[in-house]
């Protein structure tokens, strides 16, 4: 996890191939969690079905916590993310119906042309954020609270709060089509994830946001020009959040100013969950997808044993404090014992 | 008269590491007292026992005012009288001066009297006579000005024993005379001062005993009177240095760095200056005489308003840190905790911080065999004592992480390499180690300024020294044919 | 002087508030009426008084999103307790504030204790008590309140000549009481101090004895205590009872705060700013509705204006900084 008393980002010499321990308790806690629910609810669990639907519900959200991931890591927050995805539907939508034509043998030229444009908003939203947040220097919280209740604010201006719907056949193949019965969106988070890891990973510009995140005016001192780079982070993270957009309209078949709001807290949790620093610096894409994964396995399972939404909201919301409390309580822990010889106490931590 | 402050076989234990061993020490009413060591001796872990912040081990005890004390808090700490101003100052910036000196009133639980904290306020300037804006936020104030509202905290709080803990590091020449002044005014007073410092030869002016630590231990407390820096140097580190050896003059190549008539406007006028390859250019003066901001200015971070700078022979205009570092220009910063590294990340990640560029292949992306070549060269380069690359930097000693720091900055091929204070916050022992560093960089031909206020580290590193004094150059001295005497004499005049 | 620098910010805000207040009188004659403003301060009670409680914890160096559940759980189970027990206004008013109070400091300590950030512990914390309170209400609003419930307070403090009351009720009081009491503890108290002192320098305070698990327990009691405060006021306002209307608004109350120029780092913060923000963004979107704007796009001007004020606020902030810094350097050279 995080580099106080562990070692730092890098797993070791072979980077992306080791597991580091964050993953390996992960995997272990999504083995027993299998074996959990398995017992609890058992065969309907695991029918095709019930995996299908899972496998469908998570490329949404799971964009959505690779936006939020990526804002994080760079010590930041970004909490438009939703209110981006949903606008950006909007705009593809409206577009999708007002102006593509539907039928045709070169049809989808134009249709993902709609899509692009939805992407490229969401992206320039993105660049709103990070120009604000980088040359401004206006906190992160706050900037993206402007800007999700004036994106948002948009939307409903522009929809009246009503519902975008009937979109041609490819849109819906993306939400709802699998491929060798692996479903296309899922597919989609799958080849959005992998560049993004091995970029955070490997390019330079990937280093550089994970240092950031730890101390940006020694970035900066050491010559690099950390306010292009948070600006391309949140432009990434805008643009993340418009492809989850397109997942989103795509599975519902329709795009709608306040989509998946509570979604929210989620992002946050997997992303902690799956080993991101709240505060900064740490965190890698593996641990987010088997956190997702995590998540989505306790939400199908819970619906099958019979548990309100909000009952799982409320677990949800308690997981998140269990696991940012022992992350903590773990480095304390490593101090007291003085596991490390020349381990410092845990840095007395600012909040917010 | 029993001591104000008895301390006896103080220990300490933090996990694994012994911090203190079985120190005693004793501070009597109305003297001067001077705690010095090394970074890792115990000083500050004993400021905090002594402040009731830590426990002792079982076995220590201490005595405030002759009375056995069990359990000491903070709180009861500060009833007996002691007070401890740290380095940071601990001042709330967000409020104005006469609340920072009465803050000890907030305490407990009632209404506020903004007119009793009024009065305290003033009773606490008056009582030592200084000149401060009550109504200023400490946030405005300059760090000398800082220093003294915390002194006037602690002058409200009914001190016995005030702490200070390097009080002078930031401070002018003009403002550490006064500073000391201020001790001796204390001391008339009947209060205590106790200060922590490594800058030996002004604690040396004005104490009346020092005491040394070493690696937890006492080594002994002495009569000021009878100390020497040097000796003193001597007992904290258990070595004996030899400066007067002189390596013999290294051959010096063409013009590196050139600037004429630099200025800019609150920060330095008129600067003009030249270094050659395999030359150290020592920079040195007070605090506010602008050898950062001098230093900031060639790095790309300051724009100076007028004159001009030449790298190499060719003129370099407004330019960024990126620029600086694309023609050469290196700068390690004072502030190695919060500007040099990025602590809580690895010390590979750290090493390669300013050159990812560089290192990227066709794709954009960084062979994994070639970071770690390029890491594991520099840890070998330049003796980082490392068990594992991914380590957080932040586990290295104050010597290995400057090690780290130059292994940055060397990995960017500079020709010029600007040091800003390079071994604070190093042992003594181990800043021979980064000055063997330097001086085998020169010889290989890099062009070196060292600014540093320690004068002996200038002096007998350089092979020339510049002095600035409040923004201007006034002097020039080569040190092989001058004294360290002399060149302090330059800077204090 | 340097001090008359700082004032600056409540000053400008004042500034920018009058100028609203006469563009819009210009713009509207309904604008500049008694009826309008008591109008406009009913409506905006709750976020007032939220925005009281959120002041105090900006400046602790915290900060709260959970509040809004915080009041809907303890309007909720305060009614169904006050009914089933058959009590008034005097318990329905214990239990709601205690049950404010109580779920606030869960809040402190787990943000104390386990020393996760802030934000982070309001966003589950929001959802804890939400969904708890969803779940266990099936989203079912409280039917059947009682009469001393809606009927509540009001009193007509002034008939004009055409036979008009002008009412005080219970939501203005409530408000005036919260700015009060914020007032006091701020400026007045020992603890209020303290609390300054933690936002300002965290560390420095503990070193001073005050205790900062105290302090944090005591900010996000507050917290609570007033979002039980308001929830009532909000309750009766609504004459109604639901689960699920005051979660989504805590955005709003926190840029308010930050617009009366209290800082998320924590030290800075006044209960007059705070007023002239929460004023300012009431009145900008009175002043929309009452220009005729559709309500479909005040959410819009809304974030719009927020985003601008905070970027001009940090503006601001630089610009003071390098004065400082040059006035600084200037005294030590």
């Amino acid at each position: 996890m995080s580099g106080t008393s562990l070692p730092g980002r890098r797993a070791g010499p072979l980077g992306l191939l080791r597991v580091s321990p964050t993953n390996r308790g992960l995997l272990l806690l999504l083995a027993l969690l299998v074996a959990l629910f398995g017992v609890l609810v058992g065969a309907p669990l695991f029918t095709a079905g019930s995996l299908r639907s899972m496998a469908l519900q998570v490329p949404q959200l799971g964009l959505l916590s690779l936006a939020m991931m990526v804002a994080l890591l760079s010590g930041g927050l970004d909490l438009s993310i939703i209110a981006v995805a949903d606008f950006s539907a909007i705009v593809s939508g409206w577009l999708l119906t007002t102006w593509a034509p539907s039928h045709g043998a070169f049809a989808f030229v134009p249709q993902i042309g709609c899509l692009c444009v939805g992407l490229l908003v969401a992206t320039a939203i993105g660049l709103l954020n990070g120009m604000v947040i980088a040359y401004l220097d206006v906190s992160p919280i706050l900037t993206t609270l402007g800007t999700m209740t004036m994106i948002k604010g948009l939307s409903i201006g522009l929809t009246h709060g009503g519902v975008i719907s009937g979109f041609p056949p490819l849109v819906l193949f993306l939400g709802n089509a699998s491929v060798a019965g692996i479903p296309v969106a899922l597919i989609v988070l799958l080849l959005t994830a992998l560049p993004v890891a091995v970029m955070l990973n490997r390019s330079p510009f990937g280093n550089l946001v994970a240092m950031i995140g730890s101390n940006e005016p020694a970035v900066r001192y050491s010559g690099v020009d950390t306010r292009r780079v948070l600006v391309r982070i949140y432009m990434l993270s805008g643009f993340l959040a418009g492809l989850a957009g397109v997942i989103m309209m795509a599975r519902f078949n329709s795009a709608n100013a306040a989509y998946g709001e509570s979604f929210l807290l989620v992002t946050v949790l997997a992303a902690v969950l799956g080993g991101v620093d709240p505060m900064g610096g740490f965190g890698k894409v593996s641990g987010l997808l088997i956190a997702l994964a995590i998540l989505q396995l306790i939400s199908t399972a819970f619906n099958l044993l019979g548990f309100s939404e909000f009952l799982t909201l409320t677990i949800w919301g308690a997981t998140l404090v269990a696991v940012a409390g022992v992350t903590l309580l773990r480095r304390q822990l490593v101090f007291l014992l003085g596991l490390r010889s020349n381990a410092r106490p845990p840095a007395s931590r600012r909040s917010p | 008269m029993p001591a104000f402050l008895e301390l006896d076989a103080i220990s300490k234990r933090f996990g694994g590491v012994r911090a203190l061993d079985g120190v005693d020490l004793a501070v009597e009413v109305g003297e001067i007292h001077c705690l010095a060591g090394e970074n890792g001796c115990g000083k500050s872990t004993l400021i905090k026992i002594i402040s009731g912040v830590q426990p002792p081990e079982p076995g220590g005890h201490i005595a405030i005012g002759g009375e056995a004390l069990h359990g000491l808090t903070p709180a009861e700490s500060i009833r007996r009288g002691i007070q401890v101003i740290y380095q940071d100052l601990s001042l709330f910036t967000n409020l104005t001066v006469a609340e920072n000196i009465a803050a000890g009133l907030h305490r407990g639980l009632h209404l506020v009297s903004w007119r009793a904290i009024r009065r305290t306020a003033e009773a606490a300037v008056a009582r030592i006579g200084v000149d401060l804006d009550l109504d200023a936020f400490v946030a405005d104030l300059p760090i000398a000005q800082r220093q003294l509202v915390a002194i006037c905290r602690a002058l409200a709080a009914d001190a016995k024993l005030v702490i200070m803990d390097e009080p002078t590091a930031s401070l002018t020449r003009r403002e550490v005379d006064h500073l000391l002044a201020l001790t001796l005014e204390l001391k008339k007073r009947g209060i205590a001062v106790m200060f922590v410092s490594h800058r030996l030869d002004e604690v040396l002016e004005i104490a009346d005993r020092v005491t040394v630590l070493r690696n937890g231990e006492k080594v002994g407390t002495f009569d000021a009177a009878e100390m020497t820096s040097e000796r003193l140097g001597e007992l904290m580190t258990g070595r004996v240095f030899d400066y007067s050896a002189r390596e013999p003059q290294r051959a010096l190549g063409d013009t590196v760095l050139e600037v004429r008539n630099l200025s800019r406007y609150g920060d330095y006028k008129d600067i003009s200056l030249a270094v050659r390859k395999g030359e150290i250019l020592g920079i040195t003066g007070r605090l506010g005489s602008g050898r950062t901001e001098l230093a900031l200015s060639l790095f790309g971070m300051n724009p100076p308003d007028e004159g001009e700078i030449r790298i190499r022979g060719e003129a370099l205009g407004r330019h960024t840190t990126r620029e600086a570092i694309g023609n050469g220009i290196a700068y390690v910063s004072e502030d190695r905790l919060s500007l040099g590294l990025v602590m809580p990340q690895s010390i590979g990640d750290n090493i390669t911080l300013s050159v990812l560029d560089r290192l990227a292949d066709r794709y954009g992306l960084i062979p994994e065999s070639r970071r770690e070549q390029t890491v594991r060269g520099w840890i070998a380069d330049l003796g980082i004592k490392v068990s594992d690359p991914a380590n957080a930097v932040r586990t290295l000693s104050g010597g290995n992480q400057q090690r780290v720091v130059l292994a940055k900055w060397l990995a960017t091929k500079p020709s010029l390499l600007i040091l800003d204070s390079p071994t604070v916050g190093v042992d003594i022992g181990a800043k021979d180690g980064i000055y063997a560093i330097v001086r085998k960089l020169a010889a290989e031909g890099l062009a070196v300024i060292m600014i540093s206020d320690e004068i002996p580290e200038v002096f007998y590193h350089s092979d020339r020294v510049l002095i600035m004094r409040e923004g201007r150059l006034t002097g020039e001295l080569v040190p092989r044919d001058s004294s360290e005497a002399a060149l302090r004499q330059a800077v204090d005049a | 002087m340097l001090r008359a620098f700082r004032r600056t910010h409540e000053f400008r805000l004042l500034i920018v508030t009058l100028l609203l207040v006469v563009g819009l009188s210009l713009a509207s004659p309904r604008f500049l009426t008694l009826q309008n403003a008591l109008d406009l301060l009913t409506s905006y009670s709750f976020s007032g008084m939220m925005a009281a409680g959120l002041l105090v914890v900006l400046i602790s160096g915290g900060i709260d999103i959970s509040f809004t559940a915080i009041a809907s759980v303890a309007q909720y189970v305060a009614m169904v307790l006050a009914i089933r027990w058959h009590g008034e206004w005097l318990m329905l008013m214990a239990l709601a504030l205690g049950i404010g109070t109580l779920l606030g400091i869960v809040n402190g300590t787990l943000i104390s204790l386990l020393g996760i950030s802030s934000i982070i512990v309001s966003i589950a914390m929001l959802n804890v008590y939400f969904g708890l309170l969803m779940f266990l209400s099936h989203g079912n609003q409280l039917y059947n309140l009682p009469d001393w419930f809606l009927n509540a307070f009001s009193w007509v403090v002034y008939t004009d000549k055409d036979q008009n009351p002008y009412v005080l009720n219970g939501q203005i009081i409530g408000l005036f009481v919260c700015f009060l009491l914020s007032w006091l503890l701020l400026g007045r108290t020992s603890t209020g101090r303290q609390i300054f002192a933690l936002g300002g320098n965290g560390e420095a305070a503990a070193r001073m004895g005050f205790n900062p698990f105290r302090l944090r327990l005591i900010v996000y009691g507050y917290m609570g205590f007033v979002a039980g405060l308001g929830s009532l006021a909000q309750g009766q306002l609504a004459q109604s009872i639901a689960p699920n209307v005051l979660v989504g608004r805590e955005l709003d109350v926190l840029a308010a705060v930050v617009l009366g120029g209290a800082s998320l780092n924590g030290g800075q913060g006044s209960v007059l700013g705070m007023i002239l923000g929460v004023a300012l963004l009431a009145i900008m979107q009175n002043g929309l509705i009452l220009l005729g704007v559709s309500s479909y796009w005040i959410e819009f001007f809304d974030g719009a204006v927020i985003l601008l004020a905070v970027s001009t606020i940090s503006w601001e902030r630089r610009r003071q900084r390098a004065a400082t810094r040059r006035v600084i350097a200037g005294a030590a050279s």
